[in-house]
């Protein structure tokens, strides 16, 4: 079968494919338990104040009900943050406790879980809890609350935050004819993953549990509810084998499992609790940003100044932060650069991570102000991004450790046709439609997390390789089958992987693009790991031909560890095996991130976006008819899945684009939309026509090479579509999304 | 009256032939076919993504026509055939439009996916789409938010050039085995 | 959730039914009634199921229209020849809305019957004067981007979401209706009201009261038409503004003219005198655009919908130019031409 190697960097089809498509993957809600129960959550109807009182007598009475639990009945729960804060992607603050007490922090906050026979009894009883309460006025739009901006904050970890300012970006900008200051707001979102959040809670009788659950990593849920309800941890397992989608709402504990688990508990049997499409706008959402971008360039196009101010919503009890302007001192060679970064309160759930988290909104801002500089200069808008290439990470004053950015404008330009382009706005047009081309730069940071996995071989010649990460659609089964594959030239038929089980080797949540490299290179090293327990255990059989040999200098190959310089000296992987006195062979290794490297180097993704977008001239209907992303990010292991991240982050930027706001009412402090209807994502008649470019690098930040893909392919997707705009039309707008109405 | 009124959440019979097996279910009259699907046949390949219509998650084929199982009352399918996703294919003997989404990489998490297919058997039955164009008309009632929109219009384009090629011959898809 | 089930043989006895229990309800395609239960917003007690009754027949009728059976769904009635042939304004409207999934499932009766997509109409934790009359309408001051600008109410400004009953209000469609008190026919301009004082009634029915079956005169409009749909997104999505246009022409001149909007008003609107300017003259922007002001006399916005005004002036303006050329709007093709 070698052949066929090494798989890495091919098109490998999915090796859980077939199990998606025939729909026999099983995800959180999909686990069944003997004498299973179901429970429902109870939303709050306002957004601020407090409950007053809750009755329950009607929906006590209603059928199948078992238990109704409320703030006021509920077993008992901590009453510090701490055990609460068992949370890797805890942000500072006080975490939200769900049916802690009577306070209400946002609309539709979980006032009582209804526990009934079957899903149907628990969804009609919980529409007859009603309840009164204090109410007071909320503020849910951030423009509203931005007098009170802070930026004294306490740093969230892994966020860094603003760098300090560079030269002196506000007398520059002062002193120079050639500039310009904008606004610019991206509505808010929701993650929207079609999965709801789900969990279901199996009794496994003693007080030992196992929690399926949506989730982006095992191992953070259950170090939270093991915390929160004071559980031993070797009585609490927790699986997510599959995913469906989470784009960062999942990398923390939600509501859902709390009180899932908390009924479970009380009962002393399994619990199913699934929320509903409307409650899945009561927790994490990308936060409504209000951003001003100020840019002075020469004559030339040379950037002379660059200032860029973010002030971010965050709910009354978290500071959730984003590197939100960081990008606008790193992506442009410039001298000068303030950057600025504060914080809103505001009446709502706590923002989350949602793909590109900071990047989608901050390079958004700073992409379509570059293309406002463009035209300002009369020059072409790649031409002005060439200009000003940063050949350093100015913000920490170090070396890239690879960027191919020039190599994918270049190539992304020529598939695309850039020089097709009319400079003049509103110049092009095809019948009724005027036709528009823009680009736009993404930028997103290549990271790594310390990550275990094991990977054991068996006599019958399988390789199984585990980790407890998570597959959220990324493809991470089928990367770790290549490379774990290619390590001992197996067929990939014979290699099987595991993941998002607490009883499989520590790994961090999935999330950052961080997954592959983290993941693929703690798999790299279980392999070599297991390497060496063969060769130990073949050199220990007698007369091994194999005695002296190092692991230097032999092959793993065709089933046999053989001597490179002669291979007819060789064991097979049976016989080593066999030599161990069972039936297989397992290893465990870990990967850690190369701290002196990264003292050293800065490593990052970059793309360049370019969009052709048709605008109905007299009606404002956009159609989006073509994008090209080319990607530079590091080694690709899978054409096909790697492309598929790229475009779904580029749809998901065209939503941002176009059609994607989640609407409160400021009065009611309550999202309106709070649905599939009326919260337009991009559906099947949007999307035509996307090219996806790979550029590669050859990056040292760890042995593979990779730098991850999850988040790049939205970064500058949304800016390319509104530069497009308003190549097309002539009309700025600097409101995300550009819909009909803001085109007439 | 074929059958007599009963009283608020009493449960009632139901037959249900699902993928050519038939189930008699004891279920209350407010059950849906997706949740009873699921929670009570265990059939957990129709997807709940919104409860609401708004997603096809959970389109399912009742009588060959594709139908969002989250907006139909179980029991007013009573007798009704209905196949989903399972009864498609299995993983070792995938349906030819499963075996396209595999090929073409027209899914990522999985979830909408057999939502997708099962959609794309009824509308390739309905015979209204002739090429990329409708197809993406005709499949916009399954949302995808992994965005693998691209890879599904070529995935079933392919299924759809084929079966329509006289000279391949490809049979006709049927919905259940 | 909580309700008894019926299942109905006969027409009679569905009506007895529901007539004689004012919490009773009728379900066929339950697209829309089975989505506001689950969110609490309708509360029946008991349902009678009537999709099997023979109602699924489109017949011709003697003065050569055709009678659609309540019960023909919404995607056999759209694809039926008969239907494609002399009333593509009606097909090509029926496939603008929904998706195949749903115009499977949807019946023409029902479709008639969807109730509006207000936000707060939708949202059982939030005052609602169609919902729950008296409670306050939060949508004048609220978000209101999807809202009416033509005949709403200080007590509603919701609008009907159908896009078929735009079409059928442009092709003078009569609606057949069988009660506890016999049958009727109502003119399909007067089956939906305007909210007034009581937005808790979407049309003229009584209760028990049960639509059998949409006629549609004898054949007219077949060369000239067009459904245009203006959303947020490019499918599945409700209107922001529709436009059924249809007119006939004498030589170059046009002898008759229809124009119904959708997502305005509480129900299609249509103004007889905005038609009639059209008659006898060009087909001409200038004439279009006189006709659209016409129809859009007294149009209000209130905020955020305000842009829906000069929006509907120009789709009617695309929509009437659409019709007179003879190429309408094909619903897969995302060009408005």
């Amino acid at each position: 079968m070698s052949n066929v190697h090494p798989y890495v960097g091919r098109a490998h089809p999915r090796v859980d494919g077939a199990l998606k498509v025939t729909g026999r993957a099983k995800y959180a809600a999909e686990f069944f338990a003997d004498g299973m129960v179901y429970a429902a959550a109870v939303p709050s109807t306002i957004a601020k104040g407090r409950i007053v009182s809750i009755d329950l007598s009607t929906a006590k009475g209603a059928p199948g009900v078992i238990d109704i639990l409320t703030h006021e009945n509920r077993p008992e729960l901590p009453d510090s943050d701490k055990p609460y804060l068992n949370d890797m992607v805890a942000v500072p603050g006080s975490p939200f406790r769900p049916l802690y007490n009577d306070r209400i922090f946002y609309s539709g906050q979980a006032i009582a879980l209804v526990v009934a026979d079957t899903h149907e009894n628990a969804r009609h009883a919980a529409s007859l809890v009603t309840a009164t309460y204090e109410a007071k006025r909320p503020t849910v739009d951030v423009a509203e609350a931005r007098h009170e901006a802070y930026d004294t904050f306490e740093p969230r970890d892994g966020i860094p935050p603003p760098p300090p300012p560079r030269g002196d970006a506000e007398a520059t900008f002062k002193g120079s004819d050639i500039k310009l200051s904008e606004s610019y707001r991206v509505a808010p979102e929701h993650h929207n993953p079609m999965e709801l959040m789900a969990t279901t809670v199996v009794w496994e009788g003693d007080g030992a549990l196992t929690i399926h659950t949506k989730t982006q990593g095992v191992n953070n849920p259950k170090m939270y509810i093991c915390a929160v309800l004071g559980l031993d941890p070797d009585k609490v397992r927790v699986t997510s084998p599959f995913v469906g989608g989470a784009f960062g709402m999942a990398l923390r504990p939600h509501y859902d499992l709390l009180l899932a688990t908390m009924a479970a508990l009380k009962h002393e049997r399994s619990v199913r609790l699934v929320l509903t499409r409307g409650q899945m706008y009561t927790m994490g959402w990308r936060p409504d940003t209000l951003q001003t971008v100020s840019l002075s360039a020469q004559d030339d196009g040379t950037l002379t100044s660059i200032a860029h101010h973010a002030i971010q919503a965050t709910s009354r009890y978290e500071d959730y932060q984003e590197p939100t302007v960081n990008w606008s001192g790193l992506l442009y060679a410039c001298p000068n650069v303030t950057l600025k970064y504060e914080l809103a309160k505001i009446d709502v759930s706590t923002p989350s991570d949602m793909r590109a988290p900071g990047a989608a909104l901050g390079l958004y801002a700073l992409e379509v102000a570059m293309d406002e500089m463009s035209y300002r200069l009369g020059m072409n808008p790649l031409e002005l991004r060439l200009k000003n290439y940063a050949e350093k990470d100015q913000n920490d004053d170090k070396p890239f450790s690879s960027k191919e950015l020039k190599a994918a404008y270049e190539k992304g330009a020529e598939r695309f046709g850039w020089s097709n382009r009319s400079p003049e706005p509103r110049s092009m047009r095809d019948g009724k439609e005027l036709v528009g081309l823009g680009m736009a730069t993404g930028c997103w940071e290549a990271m790594m997390m310390p990550h275990s996995a094991c990977a054991t071989l068996s006599a019958d010649g399988k390789l199984k390789v585990a980790c407890g990460t998570a597959d959220i659609g990324t493809g991470t089964y089928t990367i770790l089958a290549q490379i774990a594959a290619d390590a001992f030239d197996l067929d990939i038929e014979d290699v099987t992987t595991e993941v998002g089980d607490t009883d499989l080797p520590m790994a961090p949540p999935e999330g950052g693009s961080w997954g592959a490299a983290s993941a693929g290179n703690a798999v790299r090293v279980a392999c070599a790991e297991l390497k060496k327990e063969l060769l130990t255990l073949a050199r220990g059989i007698d007369d091994s031909p194999l005695a002296n040999a190092s692991l230097d200098h032999v092959a793993f190959s065709n089933g046999r560890i053989s001597l490179v310089s002669d291979g007819e000296r060789s064991v097979s992987y049976a016989d080593a095996i066999a030599a161990s006195g069972g039936g297989e062979v397992k290893a465990e290794g870990s990967f850690a991130p190369d701290e002196e490297f990264a003292e050293k180097f800065a490593a990052f993704t970059h793309s360049a976006v370019f969009a052709e977008v048709r605008v109905d001239e007299q009606l404002g209907v956009v159609r989006v008819t073509h994008i090209v992303s080319a990607i530079a990010a590091g080694k690709i292991l899978n054409l096909a899945t790697a492309r598929s991240q790229i475009l779904g982050g580029v749809v998901m930027g065209m939503g941002m684009a176009l059609h994607e706001e989640t609407m409160w009412d400021k009065t009611l402090g309550r999202v309106v939309n709070a649905n599939l209807g009326e919260y337009h994502m991009p559906a099947h008649a949007d999307v035509q026509n996307i090219d996806v470019i790979f550029v590669e690098e050859d990056d040292k930040a760890n042995p593979l090479g990779i730098k991850g893909l999850g988040e790049i392919g939205i970064v500058g997707a949304a800016a390319a579509i509104a530069n497009a705009v308003f190549h097309a039309t002539g009309k700025r707008v600097r409101e995300l999304p550009i819909t009909i109405d803001k085109l007439l | 009256m074929a059958q007599d009124a009963r009283s608020a959440s009493e449960p009632v019979a139901v037959t249900l032939s699902v993928n050519g097996e038939t189930h008699s279910v004891e279920i209350p009259p407010s059950a849906t076919l997706l949740d009873v699907l699921r929670e009570r046949l265990h059939l957990t390949g129709s997807k709940k993504g919104c409860d609401q219509g708004q997603c096809g998650a959970c389109t399912v084929l009742v009588d060959g026509r594709r139908v969002n199982s989250c907006l139909q009352l179980a029991v007013m399918n009573d007798g009704r055939e209905i196949t989903t996703i399972e009864g498609l294919g299995r993983p070792e003997e995938l349906h030819p439009l499963q075996a396209a989404f595999v090929a073409h990489d027209a899914f990522q998490c999985g979830y909408c996916t057999p939502g997708q297919i099962c959609s794309a058997v009824g509308m390739l039955d309905e015979g209204h789409a002739h090429g990329p164009e409708e197809i993406r008309e005709l499949m916009s009632g399954n949302l995808c938010r992994c965005g693998a929109y691209t890879n599904i219009v070529e995935a079933i384009e392919e299924v759809r050039s084929a079966r329509e090629a006289p000279t391949l011959k490809t049979p006709k898809l049927e919905a259940a085995e | 959730m909580n309700f008894s089930y019926t299942r109905a043989t006969t027409v009679g006895d569905a009506i007895q039914a529901v007539a004689g229990d004012p919490q009773a309800r009728f379900i066929a395609g339950g697209t829309n009634l089975v989505d506001l239960m689950k969110y609490d917003v309708e509360r029946p007690g008991r349902l009678v199921d009537i999709t099997r009754l023979p109602l699924k027949a489109i017949e011709q009728t003697a003065d050569g229209g055709l009678k659609i059976g309540a019960l023909v769904p919404n995607s056999d009635l759209a694809y039926d020849a008969r239907i494609e042939r002399d009333y593509p304004l009606l097909a090509s409207a029926i496939l603008a809305g929904a998706s195949a999934q749903l115009r499977n499932a949807a019946t023409t009766g029902g479709n008639l019957l969807q109730r509006t997509r207000c936000y707060y109409f939708y949202d059982a934790g939030v005052p609602c004067n169609k919902r729950e009359p008296g409670s306050g309408c939060p949508a004048k001051t609220g978000v209101n981007r999807i809202h009416a600008i033509l005949g709403a109410s200080d007590a509603c400004i919701a609008t009907h979401p159908s896009d078929m009953c735009v079409a059928l209000a442009a092709l003078g469609a009569t609606v057949h209706v069988e009660g506890p008190d016999g049958a009727r026919v109502i003119a399909f301009e007067d089956f939906h009201r305007l909210p007034g004082d009581t937005p808790e009634k979407d049309n003229t029915l009584a209760h028990g009261e049960m639509v059998t079956a949409v006629e549609l005169p004898a054949p007219r409009f077949g060369q000239n038409h067009t459904y245009l749909k203006l959303r947020d997104r490019l499918s599945y999505a409700f209107a922001l503004v529709s436009v059924a246009a249809a007119i006939e022409l004498d030589g170059d001149v046009v002898s008759e003219a229809r124009i119904a909007l959708g997502g305005v008003a509480h129900k299609p609107w249509r103004v007889p005198e905005a038609e009639a300017l059209l008659k006898g003259k060009l087909p001409s922007s200038g004439a279009f655009e006189e006709a659209a002001d016409r129809l859009l006399k007294g149009a209000v916005g209130h905020g955020e919908n305000d842009f829906k005004i000069e929006l509907a002036r120009r789709a009617v303006v695309r929509a009437l130019s659409q019709a007179a050329a003879g190429t309408p709007q094909v619903q897969s093709n995302k060009i408005v031409n």
